[in-house]
C-alpha cells in the first residue's frame, strides 16, 4: 500500500497537504482500495463552506455511496472538475486525484503523519 | 441478444385488424406528429419469441429460492393475481361514475380498515406508487404538521447508519437536514446518540424495526418517547413489516405514521420496477394532512399521485388479507422469522454471522474474516451461488457490515429449500478455502457472466437511438 511520507493523513483515511495556506484534499490508496472501482463523485462548489468531521461530498463505487469527510474547516477555493468525468483518476492514481483545496483554514482534525497512518491502517485491516 | 428494435423489419406486422365501422376523424395539425414513432415492426410469433428469450435470462421466485435481503421475494399466490385480472377491477376507468366503481371502492374501504389493523394506524392513503413514494409521502406529513403549528425551526430529521438509503435520501427531498446516527454494537439505535441528536430542531426520526439486521429493537418504546419528548414525529419504514404484521403493531410501538410496501409484504410480484403500492397510515391527528384525490374530492388539496395509486396492487393486497385472515397473517410472519432463523442456524459454523442471536426475518453474514484469509469476497459468493440456481442474497448491505450477505428467505419457503440452500453456502465456504481461484470469475454456467458493472455505471447507455439514417 502507498503512503506517501510528505502527506497528513485522517482517521477516515483522507490525505492533505498543506500548499501554503491551502489544504489540498484527497482520499487515500487505502480509502480508494476499500471502497473498488468508483463510478461517481459528488463535489462541493467552490466558495461552499467546509467543517472538520463533516461531509463535503461524496463517493459512489458499484457498491456503495460513501460520504468524504472534511479533515479541515474552511472555504472551498478550488475543485477537481476533472474527476467528476473520470471518477476512476481516484483509482488510479490516488495521491495525484486532489478533490479540493481549502483556504481560510480555521480548524484541522488531529492528522497522522505517514507512519501513524500505516499503524492506523493495519489496525483497520 | 438482439434488442426487440434490431429485430424490426420495415414494414412487417402482427395484427390483422376488422375493418374500421366508425367515420375516420382527422386529428387537428396541432396534434398530429409529423414523423411516425420508431416502433419496432414484427410479427406476433417473433415478439413471442423475444419476451420467452428475456425470460429465461432472468431468476423470479416462480424459478427457485430468492433470498434477497430486505426485498421479500415471497411466492405471491395465483389467487391475487387471479382477483387484480377480474375485468371489473383490471378494466375500471378512474373516472368512471360512482355507481360503476362501487366495488373497487369497496375494495379500498376494506385495504384501509385491515392494513389500519396491521398497522395501527387510524387512516390511510393508497396513493404512493412504491416504498420511496410512500416515505415522501409520511416525511411531508411530518412537515406539514410542524409548518401548520407555526413550529418552524424544526429542520431535521435523524435516520439511523443502518437505514435503507431511501431514508436520508426522502428527507433531503423533503427539505430537511439529515442526522445520521450509529448504530450501538448490537445493530441497534445508540440511545446516547439518538439523545444527543434530539432537540428543538428534531422534525422525526425515521426507523425501521426490525431494523436493517434484522432485529427487533428492544428500546423501541423508549426511542419513540425520547422523539415525542422533543417535540418530534416517528416515521415507521414498513420495508420490515413482513416479521411483524398481526403480531405487533407500529402504531402501539409509538409511530405516527408509517409506509407498507403492499407490494413485497402483501404479494405481488415485484424486482422489476413495479408497479408497486406504498399505502401510507397515520394516527388521527396526521389525517387532516394526507393526500386526497383532486378529482374525487374536488377539494383543492394535494395529491401525489392521480387517483388511487396502483389500484390493482391494492386489490391483490386485499386477495391476500382476506385469503390468509387473522390467523393466517401472523402465522406467515411468525413462519419468516422461524425460516430465517433456522436457515441462520444451519449456516453457522460456515461463514461468520454478523449478529449471533435470535433475528426476525432476515439475518446478515460478515464475510469480511472469510475474504482475508481466502480472497473470496461476498461478490464471488454472491455469484457463485448463480451457478446452484439460487438468487444471491442482498449484498454489501447493510452498510454497517463490510462483506455482508444478507439473506430473508420469507415464509413460503420449505424446510427442504432451507436444507439445500445451507448445504450450498457451506459448500461454496468449502470451496472457497480449497480451490478459490473459479469462484472469483463465477457464474460459470448461467446465461450472463459478470457484467460490466463498472463500465455500467460509468458510461451508462440507458435507451435505444434509432441509428441515423
Amino acid at each position: 500500500m502507498n503512503i506517501p511520507a510528505e502527506l497528513k493523513y485522517s482517521t477516515d483515511h483522507e490525505w492533505v497537504r498543506m500548499d501554503g495556506d491551502v489544504a489540498v484534499i484527497g482520499v487515500s490508496d487505502f480509502a480508494q482500495d476499500a471502497l473498488g472501482d468508483l463510478v461517481f463523485i459528488n463535489l462541493p462548489e467552490v466558495g461552499d463552506a467546509v467543517t472538520a468531521g463533516d461531509a463535503f461530498g461524496d463517493v459512489e463505487s458499484v457498491k456503495a455511496v460513501s460520504d468524504l469527510l472534511s479533515p479541515v474547516t474552511g472555504t472551498v477555493c478550488e475543485i477537481n472538475e476533472e474527476l467528476l468525468d473520470a471518477p476512476e483518476k481516484i483509482n488510479e492514481d490516488p495521491y495525484g486525484a486532489w478533490m479540493i483545496k481549502v483556504e481560510n483554514i480555521e480548524a484541522t482534525e488531529d492528522l497522522m503523519d505517514a507512519a501513524a497512518y500505516e499503524e492506523h491502517c493495519a489496525a483497520e485491516e | 441478444m438482439k434488442l426487440i428494435f434490431e429485430k424490426s423489419v420495415a414494414g412487417r406486422h402482427s395484427d390483422i385488424l376488422p375493418k374500421c365501422d366508425v367515420e375516420p376523424v382527422e386529428l387537428s395539425a396541432r396534434f398530429a406528429r409529423t414523423d411516425a414513432p420508431a416502433l419496432p415492426e414484427m410479427a406476433e410469433v417473433d415478439v413471442a419469441r423475444h419476451y420467452t428469450e428475456l425470460n429465461d435470462r432472468v431468476h423470479g421466485v416462480n424459478c427457485g429460492f430468492y433470498p434477497l435481503g430486505s426485498c421479500t421475494m415471497k411466492y405471491n399466490p395465483r389467487i391475487d393475481e387471479d382477483m387484480a385480472a377480474l375485468p371489473g377491477f383490471a378494466g375500471v376507468h378512474p373516472l368512471a361514475p360512482d355507481y360503476a366503481t362501487e366495488g373497487c371502492r369497496e375494495v379500498l374501504e376494506t385495504a384501509k380498515k385491515y392494513l389500519c389493523e396491521v398497522s395501527g394506524m387510524d387512516d390511510m392513503t393508497f396513493q404512493p406508487a412504491a416504498g420511496a413514494h410512500g416515505e415522501f409521502t409520511g416525511v411531508l406529513l411530518i412537515k406539514q404538521y410542524h409548518d401548520a403549528r407555526g413550529d418552524k425551526k424544526r429542520t431535521k430529521i435523524i435516520v439511523p447508519d443502518s437505514a435503507h438509503g431511501t431514508n436520508p435520501a426522502t428527507a433531503a427531498m423533503c427539505g430537511f437536514e439529515v442526522v445520521n446516527i450509529d448504530s450501538a454494537p448490537d445493530g441497534c439505535v445508540d440511545l446516547e446518540a439518538l439523545k444527543n441528536a434530539l432537540g428543538e430542531d428534531t422534525a422525526g426520526l425515521m426507523l425501521t424495526n426490525p431494523n436493517t439486521v434484522g432485529i427487533f429493537d428492544p428500546n423501541i418504546l423508549e426511542i419513540t418517547r425520547l422523539v415525542h419528548e422533543a417535540g418530534g414525529l416517528c416515521y415507521y419504514d414498513g420495508a420490515n413489516l413482513n416479521a411483524i404484521m398481526g403480531v405487533v403493531r407500529p402504531g402501539d410501538m409509538g409511530f405516527d405514521c408509517v409506509h407498507m410496501n403492499l407490494h413485497k409484504t402483501f404479494a405481488t410480484p415485484h424486482g422489476g420496477g413495479g408497479p408497486g403500492a406504498g399505502a401510507v397510515g397515520c394516527k388521527d391527528f396526521l389525517k387532516e394532512f394526507l393526500p386526497r384525490s383532486v378529482v374525487m374530492d374536488g377539494e383543492g388539496r394535494i395529491q401525489v399521485r392521480s387517483f388511487a395509486g396502483n389500484f390493482l396492487v391494492t386489490v391483490r393486497a386485499v386477495t391476500y388479507l382476506l385469503t390468509l385472515g387473522r390467523e393466517g397473517i401472523p402465522e406467515a410472519s411468525q413462519n419468516a422469522v422461524l425460516n430465517a432463523n433456522y436457515l441462520m442456524r444451519a449456516i453457522q459454523g460456515s461463514f461468520d454471522l454478523a449478529f449471533d442471536r435470535t433475528c426476525m426475518h432476515e439475518f446478515v453474514l460478515d464475510l469480511s474474516e472469510y475474504k482475508k484469509e481466502t480472497g473470496v469476497s461476498a461478490l464471488d459468493v454472491a455469484k457463485s451461488l448463480i451457478d446452484y440456481g439460487m438468487h444471491p442474497p442482498t449484498m454489501y448491505f447493510p452498510l454497517i457490515v463490510h462483506e455482508a450477505l444478507m439473506l430473508e428467505p420469507t415464509e413460503t419457503e420449505s424446510k427442504e429449500t432451507l436444507d439445500e440452500a445451507a448445504a450450498i453456502f457451506r459448500k461454496l465456504y468449502e470451496l472457497g478455502k480449497t480451490d478459490p481461484e473459479p469462484m472469483h470469475a463465477a457464474p460459470h454456467h448461467a446465461q450472463i457472466g459478470r457484467p460490466d458493472e463498472v463500465g455500467a455505471a460509468r458510461h451508462p447507455v440507458l435507451r435505444w437511438q434509432k441509428p441515423e439514417e
